[in-house]
């Protein structure tokens, strides 16, 4: 209800107006009178619906191309459980469900369709800047002396340092691993 | 006064028709009063009333430092904001507050305009419908407009709209008249698409041409400043002041020219626009196609030279931006690690367990999604395959249009997203990953090029939403990019949306006439 409330002057606003386009030309037309050429392009707008306009034979009017088809596609590729587990070392997150793992899969299987584009003799592209030398500015400090601002933003401190937990400790085994982290939930 | 232009608000400021601190107020007013939209992660008011009177004194004085003095804007949680919290829309920078702002954000304070808050996106702008971050999803202003409530017969708290995304909350903020301007981030076409899907002008302009000093990386070689606005001559003021070399980022370029206003007359005879046939894509609406048509016709019957040209690897762009955006993510989010700013977990075994366990609560699906995936695509057999295979089909794309450009043509014309927005309960029938392969069909390839692209409000569809088209320019025609889009506003006929008793009521004690009325 609060919502609806809310919206009661845009509500206002669009009944007059958008809701009758002949109201609208007849309130407005002080203002489009300035650009005559807004009123032709609303009354063919009104006037004549979408279907019958006739179409530009320069836009296509059908799509011009399909998602590569499967058969040009390699195998479906499955993860099997150590990588599983070397991925979610790798990254530091957790496939949390099976759900989790689907989504990667479907994820390859998306990017499998770049293996039908021929590359060959093509160089890799790291950034669209590659032709021009870019600004550098000099190799001196211009600002700093923050160290106290940004060790106020860390959890926790200790004179000028970061404190981190023992460090070199593997993270353990992946079904302790899940029942750790599901602990862990907010 | 809400839905004025930049330009009649600021001379409204100067005759004394009304003050920044008035102004600022009515936009206050109006973001409580639109708040079931959840267009804001965090408003500032007590700031923005301070930095208004600080705009009406110089005002007073007589020395305003600019168009922009006075003006409200939004700014996208993910530029830094010096002591105001950045949260990503992310646990994991929930209680984050940056002790220095993004340039792009610092150069608008230096022009005197009024920060009004922080706006609402998908987690860490990983997504296409603002649906996915941690503070809710946006509503889409459409939703409650009566174009939507009548034409589509539908109640606007059950059937509403999505914004779509990531940008959705500058999208949503501009749309519904809370601010004039906004930031959103674009790597893909996350400020495009929602402000297709919200009828506001969206720009992206070429890569490097804005800072992105201060911006939360996504991926670092496609990220770009978004504008969005209610006008094109809006977003060119805007890049204007936002535009240039950044000393704090070494991947900015020298600005080709200055850019304060576009001309009032632009001529279209002798312009070449291509229309690539390859973004007509499976699923592409109809009313989309009609309008294309349309505003093709539009330029042809102006004396434009409008061709169809091809774009060979479109269909690929996706998939190479789904790889390369992935691996990038892989390796911008391991900077969150509890260590030195962000949320900690309290589980404090090992350092290891402590970051697994940090971002296991920090992060959503999607992001340690990604993470994953990204993972996958870098590792060491698949590096080459994946990977490196992406990035040569990168080269491709750009070669594409490298070749409809160096042939003459002066501007591309497509559309920006397949339809219309859809409903929030249908939107989230599919996942995010799904659902970002669809809507950024033809935003991501400007990314992957580099290029200037600008979506611009069309039509409404016959339930009553935005329609907007993009047009698509060469690096560093920006300029020329926002002339031709200029040229195609003013014939379009967009019915914005708008207060109209706070336009009417500007109109009458102010004097002032709206050139694209906020009546339609």
């Amino acid at each position: 209800m609060a919502t609806m409330s809310a919206f009661h002057t845009l509500r206002g606003v669009s009944l007059e107006t958008i809701g009758s386009s002949c109201n609208l030309w007849r309130n407005n037309v002080y203002s489009l009178t300035t650009k005559s050429c807004r009123l032709r392009c609303l009354q063919s707008r009104i006037l004549r619906p979408f279907s019958s306009r006739q179409h530009n034979p320069k836009v296509p009017e059908v799509p011009t191309w399909e998602p590569a088809p499967e058969e040009q596609l390699p195998p479906p590729t499955k993860i099997p459980v150590d990588l599983v587990d070397k991925l979610e070392r790798l990254a530091l997150v957790d496939f949390r469900t099976k759900q989790g793992l689907e989504c990667l899969e479907k994820a390859i299987r998306f990017a499998d369709q770049l293996h039908v584009v021929d590359t060959s003799g093509v160089e890799p592209m790291d950034s669209v800047l590659e032709d021009r030398a870019l600004y550098l500015r000099d190799d001196t400090a211009t600002e700093g002396d923050c160290a106290e601002e940004l060790l106020k933003l860390a959890k926790n401190t200790v004179e000028e340092y970061f404190v981190a937990p023992p460090g070199n400790i593997p993270l353990p085994k992946r079904e302790e691993r899940t029942a750790m982290l599901r602990h862990s939930e907010f | 006064m809400l839905g004025l232009t930049l330009k009649e608000v600021s001379s409204a400021f100067r005759e004394g028709r009304i003050s920044p601190t008035e102004l600022c107020r009515k936009c206050l007013n109006r973001i409580k009063k639109t708040r079931p939209l959840n267009a804001y992660i965090t408003v500032t008011e007590e700031l923005s009333l301070k930095q208004a009177q600080q705009s009406e004194a110089r005002l007073r004085r007589g020395v305003p430092k600019g168009p922009l003095d006075g003006i409200p804007f939004a700014v996208k949680d993910n530029f830094c904001t010096a002591n105001i919290r950045t949260t990503c829309a992310s646990k994991m920078l929930e209680g984050y507050t940056p002790p220095y702002n993004a340039t792009v954000v610092q150069k608008l304070l230096d022009q005197g305009a009024v920060l009004m808050g922080k706006t609402n996106m998908d987690e860490f702008a990983m997504g296409s419908g603002s649906t996915d971050g941690t503070f809710g999803p946006v509503r889409n202003p459409w939703s409650y407009a009566a174009s939507y409530r009548t034409q589509a017969g539908a109640a606007p708290d059950s059937d509403w709209v999505i914004t779509g995304g990531s940008s959705g909350g500058s999208a949503a903020a501009v749309a519904s008249l809370t601010s004039y301007l906004a930031l959103g981030s674009d790597t893909g076409g996350s400020t495009r698409n929602p402000g297709a899907l919200c009828g506001v002008v969206a720009l992206k302009p070429t890569y490097g041409l804005v800072s992105r000093h201060g911006l939360i990386p996504l991926v670092n070689s496609m990220d770009v400043p978004g504008i969005i606005t209610r006008s094109v001559n809006d977003a060119a003021i805007v890049l204007g002041v936002l535009q240039g070399i950044d000393v704090k980022d070494s991947t900015t370029v020298p600005a080709p020219s200055a850019l304060v206003e576009l001309p009032e007359d632009f001529d279209v005879r002798n312009l070449r626009v291509g229309i690539p046939k390859e973004y007509h894509a499976p699923g592409l609406s109809e009313e989309t196609v009609a309008q294309w048509s349309r505003v093709a016709d539009l330029f042809e019957r102006a004396g434009a030279r409008v061709e169809q040209v091809s774009l060979p690897h479109t269909q690929y762009s996706i998939v190479c931006y789904h790889i390369l955006c992935c691996a990038e993510v892989a390796s911008n989010m391991a900077r969150f690690d509890g260590l030195e700013y962000g949320h900690r977990s309290e589980m404090e075994s090992s350092t290891e367990v402590m970051y697994a366990s940090t971002r296991h609560e920090g992060f959503n699906d999607v992001v340690r999604g990604r993470i994953l995936s990204g993972n996958y695509f870098l590792l060491r057999h698949n590096y080459q395959q994946y990977f490196l295979k992406a990035q040569k089909v990168r080269r491709l794309i750009a070669d594409d249009f490298g070749r409809v450009f160096g042939s003459g043509v002066d501007v591309l014309l497509t559309p920006t997203t397949l339809t219309d927005a859809v409903r929030y309960y249908d939107f989230t029938q599919e996942d995010n990953r799904t659902r970002s392969t669809q809507e950024d069909i033809f935003t991501q390839p400007a990314n992957m090029a580099g290029l200037p692209a600008v979506s611009v409000p069309t039509a409404l569809s016959r339930r009553g939403l935005p329609i907007g088209l993009q047009l698509i320019g060469p690096a560093l025609e920006d300029k020329k990019l926002l002339c031709v889009a200029r040229w195609m506003e003013q014939r379009v006929g967009f019915p914005s949306i708008s207060d109209w008793d706070g336009s009417q009521e500007s109109r009458n004690d102010a004097g002032v006439t709206r050139e694209q009325t906020s009546a339609v």
